[in-house]
């Protein structure tokens, strides 16, 4: 039980038939990590085709107009595919091969990752198919012929609630029946030990830059450090290299939904409770007798029921603070920052700029906040037109994850897979 | 010896599963009892949990009809209690960590030994992280199952010497359900496990003909069906119990060699 511990969260919870491949990926991974030859062939394929490093741009209009600390934002949505989620997958897929496996398989919410895990599988020469719950295939049409154009086989789950955390369960049930040639990519800071220390390896490239952006332009730390969470691969991303500086507030936005006092959320950390799932103890939304509760989010990327057993450990010891962020934040987020900046931002890292926003006014105006912008919008534009015609055409609060209303099919439209 | 592993002393075992609350609390006691009677000398009975990602479609369907109907941990212990006011037959349970970390380890294993649980396997829970709850269950005399699997290789002696009850050696790769072969060198890896121990090696999923029973029980010491039997109730609901009866009577009886 010691190891991949944050704290008491983490751990390896998953069946005897994958824990050979575990702990053979955990090997590798160390030495690869470490490897001068990997290590130059990643960082090249970071540079030349996912453009890394990312921008770190400072957000003018939006500082001048809230009247407090300066902003800046981490352009992950500049990468290519539209977010952070080709950091890990390069890294993992260029891992797999070096394994000699020759197929991913990866879940996908509405098909970020999976588009992500695709493309590395078409540049990297591998096969490759996604797991995505059926009302997301559903929604998400396009994403599917995305994937399917990228040469991946898109398998809907028609499992419980037929969504992200459903996918998760069936990318590791297929695992389980083909692990010799195959690598499940995960997608976030979660699942079995080592998943949460590869992504974070491969994700925390983001806090490494901002800081040699930030030292660079204004020659110091920043006082914060903002980004949206579901399973947290971008937050921990943004963070990792600041934790042991004390100083720089690092801050995690969760999912508050329709509000974190209704059934209509997926904060985990808010108001969830510990729990072992999905390989890892953490924190889960759950309902009684521990059995897993369906969650909502406007965003598809941050609707999940846990979170990363890192962010569990950040959160307990204090060194993180992670607050829920409404749907109606979000989208306010999301218009605000289209209006004052001329970027269209995924919903999900609208939720960043929701708590930059509220946080810009109550600091000094020499206080630095850093927003990890993970992802791109346009995804995003024509769910969050359906969900402000919804709000202004009937007032009502009645969302629910399922639903594939007209009224409410605007919670996941379209949306981006920022969390997992 | 404890009652798991003494159920293996009368020949090769038969260990049968369910999921309890499918279709109800009252049926599942019903079915228990008619299985034991037609000759099974094990039931391991599921509390069904929300993502149960070991299961393959026919065990998660009945996850899913159980919990629909609202069962949950505490109408299960009552259930067992029940059963164990009629039956002598060893119990065990199968579920996630999930609901057996919720409940409370202490309280959950207390509440095992009180109604009269003899066992538990946890497909979740593998060697590194049982230390958890090994204490506990032993307190309350509830042999915690140890699963091998095909891929386990140098794991098995580890995993073996510190085996409780019998070992649920799983045949095949994947998740639960019927197959219609079974691939794995079954024999090789109960040679590996017989150099460590003594206790009983039962094998799981995939089993479902009588053929496939007879096979298994030349090489192991038991043989566990689930998946066949779930799909019986799924097809006859209320009315399965004839239907039971009769297909644990003819599987057991392809294990007397």
């Amino acid at each position: 039980m010691n190891k991949g511990r944050y704290g008491m969260y983490g751990g390896q919870y998953i069946p005897e038939t994958l824990m050979n491949e575990l702990l053979n990926l955990e090997k590798q991974h160390n030495f690869y990590k470490n490897d001068f030859e990997f290590k130059k062939k990643l960082q090249t394929l970071l540079n030349v085709y996912a453009g890394r490093p990312s921008l770190l741009y400072y957000a003018g209009r939006m500082t001048e107009d809230l009247g407090g600390a300066k902003i800046y934002l981490k352009r992950e949505d500049l990468n290519h595919t539209g977010s952070h989620k080709i950091n890990n997958v390069l890294g993992q897929v260029l891992l797999a091969k070096k394994m000699g496996k020759t197929r991913v398989i990866a879940e996908t919410g509405a098909g970020q990752h999976g588009v992500a895990t695709a493309t590395a599988a078409a540049f990297l020469g591998m096969e490759c198919e996604i797991f995505m719950g059926e009302e997301d295939t559903k929604r998400q049409a396009l994403n599917v012929y995305r994937m399917e154009l990228l040469g991946a086989k898109v398998n809907p789950v028609y499992s419980g609630t037929k969504t992200l955390k459903d996918a998760v369960n069936e990318t590791m049930r297929e695992w389980t029946t083909r692990v010799h040639d195959t690598h499940y990519v995960l997608g976030s800071v979660m699942g079995p030990h080592p998943f949460p220390m590869i992504v974070r390896d491969f994700q925390s490239v983001i806090s490494e830059e901002i800081k040699g952006q930030l030292f660079e332009i204004e020659g110091r730390l920043p006082n914060a450090v903002v980004a949206c969470v579901g399973g947290g691969s971008n937050a921990i991303g943004s963070f990792y290299n600041f934790i042991d500086d004390m100083e720089v507030k690092l801050v995690g936005c969760e999912a508050g939904g329709e509000g974190i006092d209704t059934e209509y959320h997926a904060a985990s950390l808010t108001k969830g409770e510990v729990g072992i799932f999905h390989g890892m103890k953490s924190y889960f939304c759950q309902g009684n007798y521990g059995q897993i509760a369906p969650v909502y989010s406007i965003s598809a990327g941050l609707d999940y029921p846990g979170i990363g057993p890192e962010h569990a450990y950040l959160h307990d010891m204090k060194r993180a603070e992670y607050v829920p962020i409404t749907d109606r934040e979000a989208v306010e987020g999301f218009e605000y920052l289209a209006k004052q900046e001329g970027i269209i931002c995924a919903i999900e890292s609208a939720h960043a700029i929701a708590q930059a926003m509220k946080m810009a006014k109550t600091m000094d105006k020499e206080d630095i906040i850093v927003v990890c912008l993970s992802g791109r919008g346009d995804k995003d534009a024509e769910s969050i037109q359906k969900y402000k015609l919804a709000k202004s055409n009937n007032n009502s609060n009645n969302y629910n994850t399922n639903n594939n209303s007209n009224n409410t099919n605007a919670n996941t439209d379209n949306s981006y897979d920022g969390g997992i | 010896m404890s009652k798991i592993t003494e159920a293996f002393s009368n020949g090769k075992a038969f260990i049968a599963f369910l999921t309890a609350g499918d279709p109800s609390k009252e049926k599942t006691i019903e079915f228990i009892l008619a299985m034991e009677e037609a000759g099974a000398d094990i039931i391991e009975i599921g509390i069904p949990f929300s993502d149960p990602i070991a299961e393959g479609p026919v065990i998660q369907n009945a996850n899913t009809r159980a919990l629909s109907h609202g069962i949950h941990t505490d109408d299960i212990f009552d259930l067992v209690r029940d059963v164990r006011s009629k039956s002598n037959v060893p119990l065990a349970f199968l579920t996630y960590i999930n609901p057996v970390f919720y409940y409370g380890y202490e309280k959950f294993f207390k509440k095992c030994k009180e109604v009269g649980v003899n066992g538990i396997i946890i497909p979740d829970l593998p060697y590194e992280e049982k230390e958890e709850v090994v204490a506990i269950a032993a307190k309350y005399d509830v042999d915690l199952i140890s699963l091998i699997a095909p891929t386990s290789d140098d794991r098995i002696k580890m995993i073996a010497k510190t085996s409780k009850g019998f070992i649920y050696l799983v045949s095949s790769m994947g998740v639960t359900g019927i197959r219609s072969e079974i691939k794995t060198d079954l024999e090789d890896i109960i040679g590996e496990i017989r150099k460590v121990t003594n206790v009983p090696v039962a094998v799981g999923f995939g089993i479902n003909t009588p053929e496939q029973s007879k096979n298994i029980a030349k090489v192991a010491d038991g043989v566990i069906v689930g998946s066949a039997i779930v799909k019986i109730i799924e097809k006859y609901g209320d009315n399965a119990t004839p239907y039971i009866k009769e297909y644990v009577a003819t599987m057991k009886e392809a294990t007397r060699i």
